[in-house]
């Protein structure tokens, strides 16, 4: 800590090492330094960094930048933090990263909360390794007393297992304790509260038969209970650690920006400081950043996000629109009627929370196991207690001996790792499979599912337009479409400029909110919207093309999102039901739906319906498995049993849902169903492994047989056997 | 038995140094990026000369 100390400017900088260069610097120069303004701190997500050379050319290129001071990757959170002169912003970062070929975003340092999980897991890490060194040392001596040390040497022994387990105890046994009080506090008996009985007694008991030469002395047992409960603690906390930093890095993926013209220039500026009133252009290709009406441009938006359409919305001057929506076409500039917490983007995620909050709190396994199983060892410790001192007509040392014994071998060791290490071992396994396990409970819960309701647009689809009708025109008509969509970037546009080798035209301009015009062989052709190129639009998604007078139309259909078939194959042989609810047209619905084999789907729901439909299947009996991706999702995700989302979800959905779909392949999903039951049986073997050990150990201890020894064999026994049974998840 | 009275602060010793060396490598943020730590040893960039 002499590093912070001489530097107060690296205090704050917990996750990261201290620069080299300031460990050796003078304090005088520190001072100067610190009177400096603070330097500016930036963090990167780096999602392809992945080996040594990374490292090298990633720092490499980062710290021949002007103005940086330091950079460090982290290989382990795929991450880069910076600190440089104020002046550099991410934005340069990105760019000196993207020449030498990592893809990089940039992250909200202030979001990334991350020094205190870090504290909290450092501070586990900590307890857990002071107790693995006192168990080791305390069970060298103890062996000494099991084979036979006697009198005086015994003595001795106890003695040192004291002074060295007794401080172990208070230091490493601290979490418990903690968390027994608060429990206690507000009157009830948590898992902790036998835990920490049985901590204390064994310790109190121990020290109290060493003092009188006693034959027995559990100290060994103290550390070991110490040791594998801090065990199941610490993998608890890694799981849940490392859900979480990755959450976050979603959740900071889009920093919100906006740019905001002022005197007509456009400035960039961060949408907290965007008041109503204000004028914001948006690109094309660029996501509203608050909520507006169009003063200027018409172009087409994309609101699939939102409602679940996949058509193209045209959007012109006076039109109200929402945050969250992708302008394609045009440029536009909005007049801000709403923005930050006021806008409708954010009005729905407040939605969420309420859903959120009134979600049936779920009692996992654990909690359950806990609920009978307090009660119990403490009845079966001073009954036995009691037992003892009536037969023993009130030898009150024998009658404690016996029941501290009871509670050393009934501790919940086993049970302790029981739920950590089998959702660790699955959650490690979903993550390399690309899923992220964002809530603790979702793997327990998702085992339960026996309906799976996936949304269209972005969930099953990619959102991405492939033309369907191409075999239905000439070559010469679809040269000419190619050549017309080469210019735009409108999605279908973009679908159907690859389809054929592009005709000549001359005059190609880009109508915003229409289509493309252009002459062709002296006359002028037009793609795009059909009021624009004067006919009657079809049912599906489709784009039009007047050539000669006559009108071609080009009909289209979403992409699938790869590995679809395969996840709703693998859902469907585990015998869950499918549905398929969108809030898109029909036509393109019920096409989805034949292609994959859906026979139960829903066309034109809106989210209250959706939210409707989640409801009654939940009233039905039914545990509910809800996929979805758009706003429009967003109440149903967060009213199902379990939720998905895929990383391309809006941050409101990503909030909702309990995993993410980190990869564009959504074929891990039916993994997750499988590991997810499996994960759940293995939970409930190990609960039965530590029972089967309790039903043995408990009667040998109420009886008074028990020695040491056998508690330290029952209890490592049991906890090994319980982590061996965890690995094997398939 | 006598012989205990040196193997006895002998074994303490060892791993009293054992778990010094454990508090100094968390406090020295040792753990905090263990896949980043293994793969910088394989770095060619201060293979000639130490890092300045």
């Amino acid at each position: 800590m002499t590093q912070a100390a001489a530097h107060p400017l690296q205090v704050e900088h917990g996750g990261m090492a201290a620069c080299p260069a300031c460990a050796v610097m003078p304090s005088a120069q520190a001072l100067a330094e610190a009177a400096k303004p603070l330097h500016a701190r930036l963090m990167l997500s780096l999602p392809t960094a992945h080996c040594a050379a990374c490292i090298s050319a990633v720092e490499g290129a980062v710290l021949a930048a002007d103005g940086v001071i330091s950079a460090r990757v982290n290989l382990t959170l795929k991450r880069l933090s910076v600190e440089a002169e104020p002046q550099v912003t991410a934005s340069d970062m990105i760019a000196v990263l993207r020449g030498v070929g990592y893809e990089a975003h940039e992250l909200d340092a202030g979001l990334l909360n991350t020094t205190e999980t870090d504290r909290q897991g450092r501070d586990l890490l900590m307890r857990l390794g002071v107790a693995f060194f006192s168990m080791m040392n305390v069970m060298l001596l103890s062996v000494a007393v099991w084979s036979g040390a006697e009198a005086a040497t015994r003595d001795m022994f106890h003695w040192i297992s004291a002074m060295i387990a007794i401080p172990t105890v208070v230091f490493a046994g601290q979490p418990f304790f903690k968390s027994a009080w608060a429990a206690l506090r507000v009157g009830r008996l948590g898992m902790d509260v036998p835990i920490s009985l049985a901590l204390v007694l064994a310790s109190a008991i121990s020290l109290y038969e060493t003092t009188q030469s006693g034959v027995h002395a559990y100290f060994d047992a103290a550390v070991m209970l110490c040791f594998f409960l801090l065990l199941g603690r610490y993998l608890d906390h890694r799981t849940r650690a490392v859900a979480r930093s990755a959450a976050e890095e979603l959740a900071a993926l889009e920093v919100p920006r906006a740019r905001v013209l002022v005197d007509g220039t456009e400035v960039e500026r961060a949408i907290s400081e965007i008041a109503v009133g204000d004028l914001v252009r948006v690109r094309p290709g660029g996501r509203m950043p608050v909520d507006g009406v169009i003063t200027e441009g018409a172009s087409e938006i994309d609101r699939s996000l939102l409602t679940g359409e996949s058509l193209p919305v045209f959007a012109g001057l006076g039109m109200a629109v929402s945050a969250g929506e992708v302008n394609l076409t045009g440029p536009l500039t909005l007049r801000v009627t709403a923005t930050g917490a006021d806008s409708s983007l954010h009005r729905m995620a407040d939605l969420v929370a309420v859903a959120e909050s009134a979600r049936s709190k779920y009692t996992t396994l654990a909690e359950r196991a806990a609920s009978w199983y307090s009660p119990l060892v403490h009845l079966l410790s001073f009954a036995a207690f009691g037992f003892w001192m009536w037969r023993t007509g009130g030898d009150f040392r024998h009658a404690v001996n016996i029941s501290a014994a009871v509670l050393i071998i009934t501790c919940p060791c086993a049970l302790g790792l029981a739920v950590p290490a089998v959702v660790t071992s699955a959650s490690g396994k979903l993550f390399r499979k690309g899923l992220l396990i964002k809530d603790g409970t979702a793997l327990e819960r998702l085992a339960q599912v026996d309906v799976v309701v996936f949304d269209k647009t972005g969930t099953l689809t990619l959102g991405t337009p492939k033309p369907t009708n191409l075999a239905d025109h000439s070559p010469q008509v679809l040269g000419v479409v190619a050549a017309l969509a080469a210019g735009s970037s409108h999605p279908l546009a973009r679908a159907l400029a690859l389809v054929a080798t592009p005709a000549r035209v001359e005059d190609l301009r880009e109508v915003a909110g229409y289509g493309i015009e252009a002459r062709h062989m002296c006359q002028v052709v037009r793609l795009g919207r059909a009021e624009w190129v004067g006919t009657q639009a079809v049912d599906v998604t489709a784009t039009y093309l007047s050539l000669d007078g006559v009108v071609h139309v080009f009909t289209f259909a979403d992409h699938i999102r790869p590995g679809a078939e395969a996840a709703i194959a693998a859902l469907k042989a585990q015998g869950k039901a499918i549905k398929l609810i969108s809030g898109d047209t029909t036509g393109p619905v019920a096409d989805l739906a034949l292609r994959l084999g859906i026979t139960d789907w829903t066309a034109g729901a809106l989210p209250a319906e959706k939210l409707a439909l989640v409801r009654g299947l939940t009233e039905a009996g039914h545990f509910v498995l809800m996929v979805g991706d758009g706003l429009n999702d967003t109440a149903a995700l967060s009213a199902a049993h379990v939720s998905i989302s895929p990383a391309t979800a809006l941050d409101a959905a990503r909030t909702a849902s309990d995993i993410v779909l980190l990869g564009q392949n959504m074929a891990p999903i039916g993994d997750a169903a499988r590991i997810a039951r499996q994960a759940k049986r293995r939970i409930l073997e190990n609960f039965g492994l530590s029972a089967a050990y309790n039903i043995v150990a408990v009667p040998i201890a109420l009886l008074g047989f028990a020695t040491p020894l056998a508690a330290a064999l029952a209890m490592s026994l049991s906890s090994i056997t319980v982590s061996l049974n965890s690995l094997r998840l398939k | 038995m006598e012989i205990l009275s040196i193997l006895i602060p002998a074994s303490l010793l060892l791993g009293g140094c054992g778990l010094a060396a454990f508090v100094w490598a968390m406090k020295t943020k040792q753990f905090d990026d263990p896949s980043g730590d293994a793969n910088r040893i394989l770095m060619k960039d201060w293979d000639d000369h130490p890092k300045p």
